[in-house]
């Protein structure tokens, strides 16, 4: 415990020296995300390639579960993301972000996907009985 | 305040906005940028909404699954994946203040880049000489839409990445220059990100029946 405190304090201190505030990036990070991404990667990959799913709904479901771990493997070891750096506005942003991001997606989705059903013929109303 | 104004237009010296020598201000830049970065992901978002909405509209055209073709997305997305990791093998390089290693890898991480963007540029030509251009159906214009800006922004990438090689090569492995290395390191990893959305959302999904 000790030892990773002292390990940090130097790069706090490298840091400083370097002028590059707040960025803590170390071998063994980079190589994690790495093998992690590339293992996200290449199992939906693999999946869809090998023709293994026969229907959509569920391989759509998991292939969305899969690019969102690995979206987050990405934030902590490549972009080096934690509720720390810059003071913890750099989270706050995010988060925000994130909100803007899921109303914009969900919200446009949802409003064309009945813009679809309530434009279909049958909800029109038949010209011959208008006035 | 106006003599303050007097001063300023009537000095025959030249307006100085950056004082030589003066500190840069410490948590600054990187959530700056980082700031920019998110107005970046809603842009992106608003690419992604378009095209989960017109996505399935062939207009009688070709289909995601008749066009796409996944071995050539598993080598764009191998091509990006692994310029993240020598952009971090870069960063590692520029702590360690080691000037010749950090911009080998940049070199490295540039030319995987190009790369993609190589592939990207054969993809959409083959599509186009099929008859399968952004005009063809609504799948295809926010198609192009989406995947094009990702390119548009890898290309700037790599502008930058040249435009940093020839400071770093100039005036060295100074603050300024680092702190511009970690800009282009949020910037390129981010498009990797970005990149994930694309071949999940688009490609994966799309090819399925």
């Amino acid at each position: 415990m000790s030892e990773h405190a002292e390990t940090q304090h130097d790069h706090d201190e490298h840091d400083e020296h370097d002028g590059v505030s707040g960025v803590h990036a170390t071998l063994k990070g980079y190589l994690t995300g790495f093998g992690l991404a590339a293992l996200l990667t290449l199992l939906p990959f693999s999946l869809v390639m090998s023709g293994a799913f026969a229907k959509s709904g569920p391989a759509d479901a998991l292939i969305l579960f899969l690019a969102a771990i690995q979206i987050v493997v990405h934030m902590i070891y490549f972009l080096h993301m934690n509720t720390k750096s810059e003071g913890g506005w750099n989270m706050l942003a995010l988060v925000f972000t994130i909100v803007l991001v899921v109303i914009t997606l969900s919200g446009s989705i949802w409003i064309m996907f009945h813009l679809n059903n309530n434009m279909m013929p049958s909800m029109m109303p038949d010209p011959r009985n208008l006035p | 305040m106006s003599d303050t104004t007097m001063t300023m237009s009537g000095s025959p010296e030249p307006l100085k906005f950056h004082v030589e020598g003066d500190h840069h201000v410490e948590n600054g830049t990187l959530l700056g940028f980082w700031l920019y970065l998110m107005s970046d992901c809603l842009i992106f978002a608003c690419l992604f909404a378009a095209y989960g909405v017109l996505g399935r509209d062939y207009a009688g055209g070709p289909s995601a699954a008749q066009v796409l073709e996944l071995p050539v997305v598993a080598m764009n997305t191998t091509l990006l994946l692994l310029s993240s990791i020598t952009y971090g093998f870069a960063v590692l390089e520029m702590q360690l203040n080691r000037r010749g290693p950090m911009m080998a890898w940049l070199v490295i991480t540039g030319l995987l880049g190009a790369g993609f963007i190589a592939l990207e540029l054969t993809e959409f030509a083959h599509l186009i000489s099929i008859g399968a251009g952004p005009w063809r159906s609504a799948f295809l214009s926010s198609f192009f839409t989406l995947v094009g800006t990702h390119g548009l922004h890898v290309t700037c990438g790599l502008i930058w990445m040249i435009v940093l090689l020839v400071q770093v090569g100039k005036k060295g492995l100074i603050p300024a220059n680092k702190r511009r290395l970690m800009c282009l390191s949020m910037f390129w990893h981010f498009l990797d990100v970005v990149w994930v959305g694309v071949f999940s959302f688009v490609y994966l999904m799309g090819v399925l029946p």
